[in-house]
């Protein structure tokens, strides 16, 4: 067969090439890249929560995932709690930090940058002023949110600067966390 | 119906230039002009506004006039008086105060229907340039009534703007020269930043468009960039023209007490919420400059451009607040008024011929419309990346009158 494309070596293990095909081909049928992604969680007693994702819908149509995966979320002995699981908002930068490091690697493969270790630390500043409603001021989410990168790569530092940026430009998390979201919640009962 | 082989919409640069590379080749067309010749220029810029680029860098075909200065930067008034001289010069055929209303295919050419009488002509040339419409986001919708807003477009001076605050959005050219004249003016300026592109006026002693021209920057065609699409959305760069060769950043303003804050993502009555992201636009921005100014150092160590400093001279980072603000009260801000300069989209609403994609912009190969005998001018990174430019005009209706001509002689020989 004519025209077929031998698979590129890649850097850091990153299909850019399956990303930019999928651009194109999304440009020309926007309905296509409409998405949801969806989670289902259940009440496991005291504030511990059971989250599971298998599903979402995308390119027309609703996908499985090859295994349900599950998080759960507690709170520490602090908030009188048996502290069995991460709290919601550690997974939140638990979540910033995956797509971020994930832009970081796909970033560095579109750039044929070679990616020799990257470590990221990210802390949270929230007061409890907000959630014990103690102040109304006070917002119940974190005031700011620290990331500091490690990063040893084949390239200058202002171009492993550029790697840092351009993932947060692209990050759907950072848009999530740094801009405002509509919010619908109903009940059935 | 009156008759002729190329009808041009627009008497601005790009149908002026075009106009000029026509008559050299003998093809018999008008300009239709909604207004008069540079009505853009007449009627939607500010009172202040000087050209960004430097007199000599408004080579129009068939006009070597420089001016007096050819590294000064001409006033509003001497730029629509070059294009008066420019439109005279070259006795362009301009129909002024005639708005088209539609223009649609018809025969084997189109149907231009006007304000004064419609016209029939074998090709069509769009030079209503790419700034039609202002661009508002959607959510200017959701503030509290009682806040005047006006785009960048509808901006004269600071006597037009009421005292108190102001909250200007956008931090390209025009927003941060409004923000810049209001804040001299007294009031008290917010500007929201999105992506912007940062420059300095001067680099190493010399302007930056000089060199970027020298270094062959604004020549780059549509084959050499990776991602077009993204290169023809890019803001203007962030400079203004003074006769003090300023250099005008989001550092100067904040010098000048001009508050900076995050791109504004929202509004709930009388809050604008503002964009977490500020430091990481800032940081593109910086970063993409500095490497724009290796750029410049790797030409100049190759050429002999005379009086370049020997010091790299890169401008500091951009300073930001401790703790940019999220979310901004207009109420306890005394902010009366919301300057829009957040770009524009062209407008083709007129256009009955099926060559408007689903995001509003032309289906073209380099200015050649996706519909026989149409063409398109003055759109951003159209071939080059000058051709928004006045300076960049001329290369695109040289290249493009020529394939005019090579259609009508197709076609001919077809007939025949």
């Amino acid at each position: 067969m004519e025209n077929q494309t031998t698979p590129t070596p890649t850097k850091n293990g990153v299909n850019v090439e399956a990303i930019l095909q999928a651009r194109t081909i999304l440009e020309d049928a926007p309905q296509a890249a409409d998405f949801i992604w969806k989670a289902s969680s259940e009440w496991k007693g005291g504030v511990h929560t059971r989250t599971e994702m298998n599903g979402y819908f995308g390119l027309g149509e609703e996908h499985k995932r090859k295994q349900t995966f599950v998080s759960e979320t507690d709170h520490p002995e602090v908030f009188a709690a048996p502290d069995s699981a991460p709290t919601p908002v550690e997974l939140v930068l638990s979540g910033l930090a995956g797509c971020l490091v994930a832009g970081v690697a796909s970033v560095a493969e579109n750039r044929g940058i070679q990616l020799n270790s990257v470590t990221a630390t990210l802390e949270g500043n929230m007061n409890l002023f907000g959630i014990l409603g103690i102040d109304s001021s006070t917002r119940n989410g974190f005031s700011a949110v620290r990331v500091h990168f490690d990063i040893d790569a084949d390239a200058s530092r202002e171009d492993i600067q550029a790697l840092v940026a351009q993932s947060q430009k692209r990050s759907a998390v950072f848009d999530i966390i740094t801009n405002p979201t509509n919010v619908f919640v109903d009940v059935t009962c | 119906m009156r008759r002729t082989t190329t009808i041009i919409i627009g008497a601005g640069q790009a149908g002026l230039a075009m106009s000029h590379c026509l008559t050299e080749q003998n093809i018999d067309h008008v300009v239709l002009e909604r207004g008069q010749v540079a009505n853009s220029w007449r009627t939607e810029r500010w009172d202040s506004l000087r050209l960004l680029s430097p007199n000599w860098q408004t080579r129009l075909p068939g006009y070597a006039d420089q001016g007096s200065d050819p590294d000064g930067f001409r006033t509003l008034g001497e730029t629509i008086a070059l294009f008066d001289g420019y439109s005279s010069q070259i006795s362009a055929p301009v129909e002024t105060e005639t708005a088209v209303l539609s223009a649609e295919a018809f025969g084997d050419g189109y149907l231009v229907r006007t304000t004064r009488g419609d016209w029939q002509c074998r090709t069509l040339v769009i030079a209503t340039g790419c700034m039609s419409t202002p661009n508002v986001p959607a959510f200017s919708r959701d503030l509290s009534e009682g806040y005047r807003t006006l785009s960048s477009k509808d901006y004269r001076n600071p006597a037009q703007i009421e005292d108190g605050g102001v909250l200007v959005v956008g931090p390209s050219a025009s927003g941060v020269q409004i923000a810049q004249e209001l804040q001299r003016a007294g009031r008290d300026v917010v500007l929201s930043v999105g992506e912007h592109v940062r420059l300095p006026r001067t680099y190493r002693g010399v302007d930056i468009l000089k060199l970027m021209d020298g270094a062959g920057i604004f020549d780059h065609t549509i084959h050499e960039v990776d991602d077009l699409g993204r290169v023809r959305r890019l803001p203007s760069m962030q400079l203004i023209g003074s006769p003090t060769r300023e250099t005008i950043s989001l550092n100067s303003l904040q010098d000048q007490g001009v508050e900076i804050v995050g791109r504004s993502m929202g509004a709930r009555d009388h809050q604008i919420q503002l964009s977490g992201s500020l430091a990481n636009v800032c940081q593109l921005a910086d970063l993409k400059m500095n490497r724009l100014l290796r750029t410049l150092d790797d030409w100049l160590a190759q050429t002999d451009l005379v009086n370049v400093a020997e010091d790299a001279n890169t401008p500091m980072p951009t300073r930001l607040p401790e703790m940019p603000c999220l979310s901004l009260d207009l109420k306890a801000r005394g902010i009366k008024t919301i300057i829009w300069a957040t770009g524009f989209r062209p407008d083709y609403s007129w256009l009955n011929v099926p060559v408007v994609n689903g995001r509003g912009r032309l289906r073209h190969d380099g200015g050649v419309v996706d519909a026989p005998g149409l063409y398109a001018m003055g759109l951003p990174f159209m071939r080059k990346r000058k051709s928004n430019f006045i300076d960049g005009v001329a290369d695109d209706a040289r290249a493009l009158s020529t394939h005019l001509t090579t259609f009508l002689a197709g076609a001919a020989a077809q007939a025949a």
